[in-house]
């Protein structure tokens, strides 16, 4: 019955002359957000993977607390299998704002026998980094980790709360969670439990990238198209950086790319672009017929993938 | 040029009204719904073993609520136009989910109702109408959906109309709008209806793209709910002292002369600030840091206002609650009262009635409050907290209870 109507876009359906009052109205509810983590918990913490959400997220929190420098450290729970770019932006980024970073690493719980490295054609250590993350929370004691999940991006995610409680496994209860009414927010907790907290729920995946455009963001240059050895599977294209198990039938060639999500490199799929500026990300992003997460084959395992991985605390 | 603005709306309906289908309507038509998105609950609903795209899997995301078929909790949705951009927060109608549609209700601008155009007014309408009329939403839209069933008839829709005004009449409620739609077969929905030329109004989408929301927000009292303070102690910043928060009401400008509370002392703004920038005035909804001429003792909780338009200062507090916990209030238990960025102790002291919210009547017999039941009480506050009506104000007027030994919260109210 939905079928009739076309699916194609004009132009002008999503340029966007002046984005002025909404994002204005937007940034200033994360702002509030973040302010209330900062005064509601002890030892909060930036969850920062180098992609574009938690990239929107420092820039936030560095305007919320200036002239007073960001008042929590960032953690990067590093799967080993990340991009090289995300690694040097992440670097370069907290150099500029004097931050502390921890990097939580995927591969030394491995080797401390944590976790179990996956094996074969569909292997990824995007599940073995929940372990990692609540190893790395419990050992510094925060009490509340910041994190860049958008309510437009998983339908688990959409009913997420913007202060969003953890038991003392970690774990996600989303049938019993606190219900969130006007911009009243209640971290009250008991000792060794913690929150995540999410000052961009509310923002969708075109208002962050209005967002960066407006604010003039710097973001790594995997987000915009450049040539990349890819390999292409169940149609995803996914970098050839020799860190999946390649089958027999599948070989990797030169393409002209660029990612939409960044993640490990073993479940983040690239797209052929040739968009090279904001706008015209804007532009392809609005014109595009998958949505986000389409490019992300952690999220296909299966219909409640998300949901499942985040009561056991992932993201 | 036009400045795109945002709308958030509240929906509230049972599965058989048709408030999945009109809202994956609204997106589809407005091309909000990704083709992996719709291909992923074409999927879903061909293994149920059902013959058409059931879109409510677009918005039943947790797996309870798949396998149950029904919505249990608040979900967010987002979509825009070249006009606007809207955040829909679609909530279960059922009496067991008030709660829910409370919470909702919170922050919307608008609400839209569903009423099947077979049925007319039932009670879950008029339930949706009243927790709209509690929680002052200022617009209400009612879509009389399935109107295909009944023939596109005009004088159904206008009985449904003269039913609706009828009982409406005892609510607050002040502006309200009719529309005929079939969410079905997009009537009125996006595109106008050829199926009803009797209708002269708006379509659904070109009302939610043209209601005037800019009056929304109270512009007359000045309110500042101070929710830090930052002293950044480094050499280009020695001394500086500022007061951070979202403004609650009305405008501040540098210059003026302002009451800090609870302490009584005044004082002039000197700048307010958003980052780098300084600012000539801020307005209800800016988040912004302020810094005052002279050096007050000022704390998170403390709110700054007019000397000569002050909110109530009072540890008495009358107000309509909504128990949103499965354990009821115990007797003389204390509760953490959140208001806006203030946190004190809390007792009820006295439930004078219990609203029937479907017959609107006050149950003065039965005071025994349990959960999704909504009451007018007393409490009583350990120390002052500087308020207004919600009426008033959605911002200063509002509160929510905390359970001291759980963390949950149990109650949100709206202050008279």
């Amino acid at each position: 019955m939905f079928r009739n109507n076309s699916w194609l876009y004009s132009a002008e359906d999503f340029v966007t002359e002046n984005v002025d009052t909404y994002l204005k109205e937007l940034e200033s509810d994360s702002i509030y957000i973040f302010r209330e983590i900062v005064a509601q918990f002890e030892r909060p913490v930036l969850l920062f993977s180098g992609g574009k959400d938690s990239i929107t997220l420092v820039h936030l929190a560095k305007k919320a607390f200036y002239p007073g420098k960001i008042p929590f450290p960032l953690l990067h729970i590093d799967t080993g299998h990340n991009f090289p770019e995300t690694i040097a932006f992440r670097d370069a980024l907290n150099a500029e704002l004097g931050t502390t970073l921890i990097i939580g690493s995927v591969e030394e719980s491995i080797k401390n026998g944590r976790v179990q490295e996956e094996l074969g054609f569909y292997a990824s250590r995007n599940k073995l980094q929940t372990t990692t993350l609540l190893d790395v929370l419990e050992k510094n004691q925060f009490d509340c980790a910041i994190g860049g999940a958008r309510r437009d991006e998983e339908k688990a995610r959409a009913k997420e709360r913007i202060f969003s409680h953890r038991n003392e496994f970690g774990e996600w209860n989303p049938k019993n969670q606190r219900p969130e009414l006007w911009n009243l927010l209640n971290g009250h907790k008991q000792p060794g439990e913690h929150f995540r907290a999410f000052p961009i729920s509310n923002w969708t995946e075109e208002d962050v990238w209005n967002y960066i455009k407006a604010e003039n963001i710097n973001l790594p240059g995997l987000y915009f198209s450049h040539e990349r050895k890819v390999f292409e599977r169940d149609g995803q294209l996914l970098a050839d950086a020799g860190l999946i198990q390649m089958k027999d039938n599948e070989q990797s060639k030169i393409m002209t790319v660029r990612f939409r999500t960044i993640g490990d490199i073993t479940c983040t799929g690239a797209m052929i672009s040739s968009a090279t500026t904001v706008d015209e990300v804007i532009l392809e992003i609005a014109g595009s017929l998958t949505s986000e997460r389409g490019t992300r084959s952690d999220d296909k395992r299966t219909e409640t993938a998300m949901e499942d991985r985040k009561k056991s605390g992932y993201f | 040029m036009k400045n795109i603005d945002l709308l958030r709306f509240t929906t509230a309906g049972s599965v058989d009204d048709g408030k999945s289908t009109l809202i994956g309507r609204l997106l589809y038509d407005t091309k909000s719904i990704y083709q992996d998105q719709l291909d992923a609950i074409e999927f879903s609903s061909k293994q149920r073993g059902l013959d058409r795209v059931e879109l409510a899997l677009l918005t039943d995301g947790l797996k309870s609520e798949r396998e149950q078929g029904i919505t249990i909790d608040v979900a967010y949705r987002y979509f825009k136009t070249k006009k606007r951009k809207f955040i829909i927060a679609d909530t279960p109608g059922h009496i067991e989910y008030t709660r829910n549609m409370v919470t909702g209700a919170s922050t919307a601008n608008l609400a839209l109702i569903l009423v099947d155009a077979r049925h007319g007014i039932v009670e879950q309408t008029k339930r949706h109408a009243f927790i709209a009329s509690l929680l002052q939403i200022p617009h209400i839209i009612i879509c009389v959906n399935k109107m295909d069933l009944v023939d596109y008839s005009e004088s159904v829709f206008q009985n449904i109309v003269d039913e609706f005004k009828a009982f409406s009449h005892k609510l607050e409620v002040t502006d309200v709008q009719f529309i005929p739609v079939s969410a079905l077969h997009g009537d009125n929905v996006v595109d106008r209806s050829s199926a009803m030329p009797w209708y002269e109004g708006s379509t659904l989408l070109y009302l939610l793209e043209t209601i005037h929301i800019g009056s929304d927000l109270n512009k007359i009292d000045a309110r500042f709910p101070v929710q830090s303070v930052i002293r950044p102690h480094t050499d280009e910043f020695h001394d500086y002292r500022g007061y951070t928060g979202k403004v609650a009401g009305g405008i501040l400008k540098p210059g003026e002369e302002i009451i800090v509370l609870p302490s009584g002392l005044s004082t002039t703004i000197e700048t307010i600030e958003s980052y780098t920038e300084k600012l000539e005035s801020a307005e209800a909804g800016d988040s912004v840091t302020i810094t005052l001429a002279d050096d007050v003792d000022i704390s998170r909780g403390n709110m700054l206002a007019r000397v000569n338009n002050q909110p109530t200062v009072t540890q008495d507090v009358d107000l309509m609650l909504c128990w949103l916990s499965g354990t009821p209030p115990k007797d003389r238990a204390k509760y953490y009262l959140r208001h806006t960025t203030n946190e004190v102790k809390a007792i009820i002291k006295e439930v004078i009635y219990k609203v029937d919210v479907n017959t609107l009547s006050r149950k003065k017999l039965d005071k025994n409050i349990q959960m999704n039941d909504i009451a007018r009480v007393k409490l009583r506050t350990a120390q002052p907290i500087f308020c207004d009506s919600y009426r008033r104000n959605r911002q200063t007027g509002s509160i929510i209870l905390i359970d001291e030994a759980t963390n949950e919260t149990v109650a949100s109210g709206m202050i008279i």
